[in-house]
């Protein structure tokens, strides 16, 4: 079977698995989490694609997720504009924010991206503080219309986990195929080895920046999306810890391993719930998990049960012979 | 008039512009043995406040034998990091190490939360409460132990990497890590003492500045995000660019704060941070890194 092939169908898989979930399980609430996984899975989508092909880290993706989300709220709620035009200016006005942003930051080499995204984030934290006539201030933004397709008003859980699902799937899908192109050639030669990607004529800085944009833009259309269903949003949402938990689902999951990415998101946004149970021990649990992965896994998980499944099949294919 | 009030903001910036120096110090010198963002600093700031608080108020101990061992008790804390999770992680990925620091630094905060509680505490001051006035700015005697202190931390540090065999090593490991290994030194030995030399910086700084601040569970964050900035600013891994960058960026907010308005006093320490990246990214006092074929 070629590579590409088994990737349709694992695509397929998931897919169906998607579709097939909402049978099984019922209830607001697991709706309410298997939904932010769609979000936070949309914002790894992008960020890994960052991490792993260009190898560098952004500490700002909560601030493109929150000019989303605080831009379609005050689009939508206050000046009536049409909530899916709006989602698209957006998305296309933050990346063109990251776009300069990376310009001066991604052509160095260290830690100067991560400064100026975590710069950025805290400043748009401030200012969605502050702002309190555009934004609510600390005490958050209320009443942000829901949306519609074509007539038909999304309301409820189970409307959005539809929409959301089939969106992550969507771009799932359109970054599967953007590793596989052209694009994703040059991107995976600039993390092979960028001088030798910059003498074969690949323009390793514009394909950092770019990609810096395109992540920058799912992180907002995660935001906007994340806005009109939940239809209240509060700063808190979005401070560098967010960033940071993104960034840690990336790194938990496996960097540059789009799939590992998801497993990441949906492991990281569940594992709070789960260990709500441990009520004020849950955070310390969190740490020292995310340690002992990185610790044992620093291949991310994906990777690292694949390897582990393959290792045990080859035991037991010697044992058999 | 606000013109009158300039030497109380000198006097405040450079007050926590020494603290945010010591934090960018301790950045500084892992990041110069490893290569490693220590994304812990700010607890070992945290961490050093609060066994100082424990040590004098539950244990009772005066202050001169309390401060160095709550020192000692953080750079127990750093080798314990170091000969912990950093080593036997099963990478030398700097990316995935960084993120065990953030994942050792959720620990630390939340055992912290769970051994001091969620309320801010506070030390006494060193010495006194009365505040000396000079001109048109009030001075309280903490603002001199944490200059003083500060001072002091600078010049043992430059003796120690100048003057020292184990110092002028450690420098040598961050030129080139494989070069001083063939020299025969020991490498590994370095990268733990580096964790265990900026413990104990982060420890001095969390324990001088409790008097003026107070100290939370959680504190460290802000600490932490603070003297990353200030050493950005400096020049990254620069010793010289990690003190010149707090004292700046603690000046920058300070007027910040007086002169714009101190809701915005974040935002724009942060604002100037990113307009210097833009127009001289090495920093203030690094040297630009140039790639070599």
């Amino acid at each position: 079977m070629t590579k590409t092939r088994k990737k349709w169908i694992f695509f397929l898989g998931l897919a169906v698995v998607v579709a097939l979930l909402p049978l099984v399980v019922k209830g607001g609430y697991y709706l309410l989490v298997l939904n932010i996984i769609a979000i936070n899975g949309l914002v790894v989508l992008g960020l890994n694609l960052l991490i792993g092909f260009a190898g560098q880290i952004s500490l700002g993706h909560a601030a493109f997720f929150g000019m989303g989300a605080y831009f379609s709220a005050i689009f939508t709620a206050m000046y009536n504009t049409p909530p899916w035009a709006t989602l698209l200016v957006v998305m296309v006005f933050t990346a063109l924010v990251a776009f300069l942003l990376g310009i001066p930051t991604l052509r160095l080499e260290g830690h100067y991206l991560v400064m100026a995204t975590l710069g950025f984030n805290i400043i748009l934290y401030i200012l969605m503080v502050q702002m309190e006539y555009w934004t609510g201030g600390p005490s958050g933004f209320a009443g942000i219309p829901p949306l519609h397709l074509g007539s038909f008003p999304l309301q409820g859980d189970i409307h959005y986990y539809w929409l959301l699902w089939s969106i992550l799937l969507a771009v799932f899908f359109l970054s599967l195929n953007l590793v596989d192109s052209r694009v994703g050639r040059a991107l995976r030669a600039i993390h092979e080895n960028e001088l030798v990607a910059n003498a074969l004529g690949v323009n390793t800085e514009l394909y950092k920046v770019i990609i810096f944009a395109i992540s920058a833009a799912y992180a907002s259309l995660a935001g906007s999306l994340y806005a009109h269903y939940l239809s209240f949003i509060s700063p808190k949402t979005f401070d560098i810890f967010y960033s940071i938990e993104i960034v840690t689902m990336v790194v938990v999951g496996g960097i540059g391993n789009l799939w590992g990415g998801l497993l990441g998101a949906a492991v990281l946004t569940a594992l709070p719930e789960v260990l709500h149970a441990m009520r004020d021990y849950a955070l310390l649990l969190y740490g020292v998990i995310l340690m002992g992965v990185l610790v044992f896994f620093p291949e991310g998980l994906l990777p690292g049960l694949v390897k582990l499944w393959s290792e045990w099949r080859a035991k037991k294919a010697l044992v058999s012979e | 008039m606000i013109w009158s009030q300039l030497p109380q903001f000198f006097v405040s910036g450079l007050t926590s512009g020494s603290i945010y120096a010591l934090i960018a110090l301790g950045f500084g010198i892992i990041h110069n043995a490893t290569g490693i963002v220590n994304f812990a600093q700010g607890e070992f700031v945290m961490l050093g406040a609060m066994t100082m608080i424990s040590l004098t108020q539950v244990v009772g101990l005066p202050l001169l034998v309390a401060f160095p061992l709550a020192v000692l008790a953080v750079m127990a804390v750093g080798w314990l990091m170091e000969i912990g999770p950093i080593r036997r992680a099963r990478s030398n990925n700097i990316l995935i190490l960084v993120m065990i620091t953030v994942g050792a630094s959720i620990t630390m905060r939340e055992t912290a939360m769970h051994i001091w509680g969620k309320t801010p505490r506070t030390l006494p001051p060193f010495s006194g409460e009365e505040p000396l006035v000079l001109g048109n700015a009030a001075i309280l005697p903490q603002t001199l132990w944490i200059l003083g202190i500060t001072l002091l931390v600078v010049i043992l540090l430059g003796f120690f990497f100048n003057r020292t065999m184990v110092g002028k090593a450690m420098r040598a490991v961050a030129e080139n890590r494989r070069g001083a290994a063939l020299i025969g030194i020991g490498v590994y030995r370095m990268t733990l003492l580096s964790f265990v030399l900026s413990g104990g910086i982060g420890a001095v700084a969390g324990i001088i500045v409790t008097p003026i601040t107070t100290m939370s569970y959680s504190a460290g964050v802000m600490l932490a995000l603070k003297g990353f900035a200030a050493a950005i600013l400096g020049g990254y891994g620069s010793m010289k660019g990690a003190v010149l960058g707090g004292l700046l960026l603690g000046a920058m907010e300070s007027f910040g704060a007086g002169f714009v308005s101190s809701a915005y006093k974040d935002a724009f320490a942060f604002l100037i941070l990113l307009l210097v990246l833009f127009i001289r990214p090495a920093g203030l006092f690094g040297k630009e890194e140039i790639k070599r074929v």
